[in-house]
């Protein structure tokens, strides 16, 4: 397929040096710790060692003493303004600052205000914090027994460690699915909890203007506009309101799901520049990041198939374990729980399908992001393409036939899936025989058997996933309420440049580039005079930021529709300079010219 | 992140370093490459009043061979053992014991001294000096003392060094001919402490039997481990790959892993035995064996 | 405590300042000198995103103190552009699409111009080699080998 548009305006399908690159290789990027305020203190987080443990005492006296200390922050002060417990953004409630316990190692206990880093470090190391350690509860599965501690002591009622129970398909239908076939496999999948670290840990600036009332905070986030709602709900009650709120995200050193949620930290820094009127940055380490910050997967899966003889898969179950740390803290849209995970049904034509998910409470760091994938997606397609393979080994079947045979044929799109997701399009037979040839498949295997022979071991993969990203669609996504759109503003310039603002939020995704080929495809305006801003929630249009997958479908169609919008309404300037209707008027990438009469043009 | 206070001290004479040593005695530290000092106060995991920056000091980075010995100056950075000619083509073990240290960036500033003089059963070389039978030089204020490498290392983080004495060479007895000696290490990643290493250095008589042998083993115990019955075992005979087995075999024996995420106790002594196998057979190898 | 009055030269030009002796080499250039382009990335000397070169020797700026690097000539990524002119790695990390985030890249850069000065033609093990103490978490590390491949080409022509 050929580019639409000339090189010179780089539209879709020209690859290009990247324009967000030219600050990068000269070092000259503004992330979060490049940014100095005027007056700005440093703030550095006292963690607990214990992974639940009541707190008896915390003495801040030696600290205090610490020369360019200013102040401890710890429970007690934030509970005088109410903000010591904070939402999450899956509307569970998390501590900003415990005031009676601890329930994950290297929570936050305390902050230290002082005048510079290192000051701050040594106050941290000052904190004396008097701990009561309590019975720890780390195994999802213990944490379901009758007798175990029950963790959220803060929650009353609360009579057991469950969070949610979650589930989606036909029980029944599955079930008899199971019991009336040939052949049945199970497998016990466990996907440990992983980090996403980022080269760039997390980080703020929180700024309080007392004399305007307002609130600006440089934060590593993915999700500015996100982040300043949700400020606004958990101050509102101490005055922050949402107009007098600016999260600005600058440059961002790798995301991957870890930028999502509200840490604590931001927090806390938050109300020390509120409380003391002066910017406080807090940058956390990598120990701390590595500790404390949000995890990604942590299910324990239990995939099941049923099948004919022949290999026709009848049946999936799936019955998942997520371990949630001691809250909910995860960032998914608000109907899904588990995210996306009932997309494990994956490239295959299943008539049956139930999957069941239940979140727990366990003492360790709260989370569940989606790290370099969609909601829960990962977890799902690996399930999916595990079992496969587990009931091609029973079967005694090639894995590929066996997906070949199950595959959704292309004559049932769209694909109303069991568990309600709808597939649009798709001829996977093709794409895996593609796949095969190139890799020479036949071949492969004759070697995989002559090494057998001798006693050698050699494997062979086969993934085909199928998931679902883009989030979203209004009537299914949303985070807290939000509904997951996103938004572009784009103002043509008099001399025809351009600027185009977008809700998301690059974390080395390349939107600088990327939105402005999209606005050039659909304007002819070369990409390179096309500037493209993110991060600033003063400027920028509402979104819900970059996460799972989902800024070009949903940003950069709101780009491309921006764009559709000025070229309709450039056609009828055009038709009105030309002294024609617009039913006369040729659209070319950058120009309008008359039917019939091409000389006749106006360029865009 | 951020180590706490300590007083900072660069003499440019070793008699003005001892004098700061004698002076602050425990509450002084030795700064050579500080690639591993500076890491652990970094995290404080350790603390110091003051650091003695031997860095300014000329006369203490070498590599040379003279009087039989190969004697390497003690601040002798790992990048410059790592290009060294001599020692790539005369003490192989030593130049893949210096490969494999941390990583290139790293290696640019740690220097030999440091790493034995750290004490640490994760550092690469000592297990390698161990299997050369290298002799440390520690210079204090009465002058000189040369001490053996099978002394040296006295637990974990402790060495016979003093308080008031610098790690100022290392000698290394040049190997005779039908000698050779390799280094390897299994590591989870580059930059990783070993999950367990080996060091063998052989010299084979003239009928092809081993004559001298050193074995060590790093990171499985809270010393470097000299594998000292599996060196007696050894001698006198030829270098077939029974031999080889059983002596590796006796190398396991002698290590006491504690079990991390590195690995459990029997997995480590496991790799251990294999490597101590491999390093064995690549010696010979290098030794002109078969 | 006390301090010291040190003197060093980055990227040719002189600067003085009065440190604490434990001040971290990243932080004098970071904070003091508002040299941003070399980053903190870990705490256990590992990731690299620090690294600068010390009298034409890459190293961790993470792990040297200030006070070492006294009388000393430091060169970072600020550097390596001359008079306007990028640097053949600079071109060759654009031109190769050698980083996402950035992050990374500016320890990339010192570590492979310091590479390029030893070695003018190395093979893509001695370019892996040569970055084995930087990490990245975007790229995957092809496209930044791809880059190096890219400016060492170029400068074998310039040359």
């Amino acid at each position: 397929m050929q580019p639409r548009t000339s090189p010179e305006v780089g539209g879709m399908g020209h690859s290009m040096k990247r324009k967000e690159d030219p600050r990068f290789i000269r070092g000259k990027g503004n992330y979060v710790d490049d940014i100095v305020l005027p007056g700005m203190l440093w703030m550095d987080i006292v963690r607990s060692p214990f992974a639940h443990a009541k707190i008896k005492s915390i003495n801040t006296e030696k600290a205090l003493k610490v020369p360019g200390v200013l102040a401890v922050i710890t429970g007690e002060t934030l509970a005088k303004y109410n903000l010591h417990w904070m939402p999450t953004l899956m509307s569970d409630t998390q501590m900003v600052l415990p005031t009676e316990k601890v329930m994950y190692q290297a929570q936050e206990v305390a902050a230290v205000i002082a005048t510079s880093r290192y000051a701050a470090a040594d106050g941290v190391d000052a904190v004396e914090v008097d701990y009561d350690p309590l019975p720890v509860v780390v195994d999802p599965f213990k944490a379901l027994e009758p007798n175990a501690p029950i963790l959220r002591t803060d929650k009353k009622d609360k009579k057991d460690n469950r969070i949610f129970h979650w589930e989606a398909g036909d029980r029944a239908a599955t079930d008899k699915a199971f019991a009336e076939a040939d052949v049945t496999v199970k497998q016990a999948l466990y996907i440990p909890r992983i980090h996403v670290a980022s080269i760039e840990t997390c980080g703020c600036i929180a700024d309080f203007d007392r004399v305007n009332g307002k609130l600006t905070v440089y934060m590593t986030t993915q999700a500015p506009h996100a982040i300043r709602t949700v400020f606004a709900l958990v101050a509102g009650h101490v005055g922050l309101s949402e107009e007098r709120i600016r999260i600005v995200s600058p440059d961002i050193g790798g995301g991957f799901g870890g930028k999502v949620p509200v840490y604590p930290g931001y927090v806390i820094a938050t109300a020390a520049s509120v409380v003391i009127g002066k910017p406080v940055k807090w940058i956390e380490d990598r120990m701390e990041n590595l500790q404390a910050d949000s995890f990604a997967r942590d299910y324990h899966i239990t995939a099941e198939l049923a099948a004919r003889k022949d290999g026709t898969i009848t049946a999936l179950r799936m019955k998942t374990l997520a371990d949630h740390g001691y809250t909910d803290a995860a960032a998914n849209p608000s109907k899904f729980p588990a995210g996306l995970f009932s997309i494990c049904t994956g490239s295959y034509d299943v008539s049956k399908a139930f999957v069941e998910v239940d979140g727990v409470y366990t003492n360790k760091p709260p989370g569940g992001v989606a790290y370099r994938c969609s909601f829960r997606v990962t977890e799902a397609i690996h399930a999916i393409e595990r079992i496969t393979d587990v009931l091609a080994q029973e079967l005694k079947m090639d894995p590929a036939e066996l997906r070949m045979k199950n595959f959704i044929p292309k004559e049932k799109f769209p694909y109303k899936s069991a568990l309600g997701w709808e597939y649009d399009s798709g001829d996977y037979e093709p794409a895996l025989r593609l796949a095969m040839d190139k890799i020479g498949y036949a071949a492969l295997r004759k070697e995989q058997a002559e090494k057998r022979a001798r006693g050698e071991l050699m494997g062979i993969g086969i993934s085909s996933f199928t998931e679902i990203l883009g989030a979203g669609p209004s009537k299914h996504f949303d985070i807290l309420g939000i509904k997951m759109f996103d938004s572009c503003e784009l103002r043509i310039h008099p001399t025809g440049k351009a600027i185009a603002r977008f809700g998301t939020k690059s974390q080395g995704q390349g939107h600088e580039t990327t939105y402005a080929q999209i606005i050039a495809e659909e304007l002819g305006i070369p990409a390179s005079v096309v500037q493209v801003e993110e991060g600033d929630t003063d400027t920028a249009p509402y979104g819900l930021g970059t996460y799972a997958s989902r800024s070009t479908p949903t940003a950069g169609a709101a780009g491309a529709m921006a764009a559709r919008k000025i070229r309709e309404k450039a056609k009828k300037i055009a038709a009105y300079l030309l002294e024609v209707s617009e039913d006369d008027l040729v659209w070319e990438p950058g120009k309008f010219s008359v039917k019939g009469a091409p000389s006749r043009s106006k360029t865009i | 992140m951020i180590p706490a206070s300590f007083d900072y001290h660069a003499p440019g004479t070793l008699p003005e370093a001892l004098a700061l040593l004698s002076k602050y005695g425990d509450d002084a530290k030795v700064l050579s490459g500080g690639q591993s000092l500076l890491p652990l106060l970094k995290l404080r995991l350790g603390q110091t009043g003051h650091l003695i920056d031997i860095g300014r000091i000329p006369g203490l980075e070498y590599i040379r061979e003279e009087g039989g010995l190969l004697r390497i100056g003690g601040r002798t950075r790992e990048s410059a053992l790592e290009g060294s000619e001599v020692i790539r083509s005369r003490y192989p073990i030593l130049h893949d014991t210096a490969k494999v240290i941390a990583d290139p960036l790293v290696r640019n500033m740690a220097t030999l001294g440091g790493n034995l003089a750290h004490g640490d059963p994760g550092n690469d070389h000592p297990a390698t000096m161990l299997a050369l039978g290298a002799q440390v030089v520690a210079t204090g204020p009465k002058g000189e003392r040369v001490i053996p490498i099978e002394q040296f290392f006295l637990g974990l983080f402790r060495t016979a060094l003093r308080p008031d004495e610098v790690l100022t060479e290392i000698r290394i007895p040049v190997p005779p001919a039908r000698s050779g000696g390799a280094y390897l290490k299994l590591e989870r990643k580059v930059g990783d402490y070993a999950t367990a290493a080996a060091a063998a250095q052989v010299t084979l008589g003239s009928g092809g039997a081993i004559e001298r042998v050193g074995l060590a083993l790093t990171n499985v115990g809270p010393t470097p481990v000299k594998a000292v019955d599996a060196e007696k075992f050894l001698v006198g005979k030829k270098p077939d790959a029974a031999t080889l087995g059983e002596a590796a075999q006796r190398a396991a024996k002698a290590a006491s892993p504690s079990a991390d995420r590195r690995g459990s106790v029997e997995y480590k002594r496991e790799m251990a035995r294999v490597l101590a196998t491999r390093a064995l057979k690549l010696a010979v190898e290098r030794a002109g064996g078969r | 405590m006390a301090m010291h009055d040190i003197q060093v030269t980055v990227n040719g030009a002189p600067y003085d300042a009065q440190v604490e002796s434990r001040l971290l080499l990243v932080h004098l250039l970071r904070d003091q000198l508002r040299l941003t382009g070399t980053h903190i990335g870990c705490d256990t000397t590992h990731c690299g995103a620090c690294t600068v070169l010390l009298d034409g020797q890459p190293v961790k700026s993470c792990t040297v103190l200030a006070v070492q690097a006294n009388g000393r000539q430091i060169s970072t990524v600020e550097g390596l552009e001359k008079e306007g002119k990028l640097h053949p790695l600079q071109e060759g990390f654009w031109e190769k699409h050698g980083l996402q985030c950035g992050y990374c890249t500016p320890g990339m850069l010192m570590t492979t111009c310091a590479l390029l000065e030893k070695n003018k033609n190395p093979s893509e093990a001695d370019i892996r080699e040569a970055i084995s103490g930087n990490l990245c978490r975007c790229t995957g590390y092809n496209n930044i080998v791809k880059a190096v491949q890219f400016a060492a080409e170029r400068l074998r022509k310039e040359a």
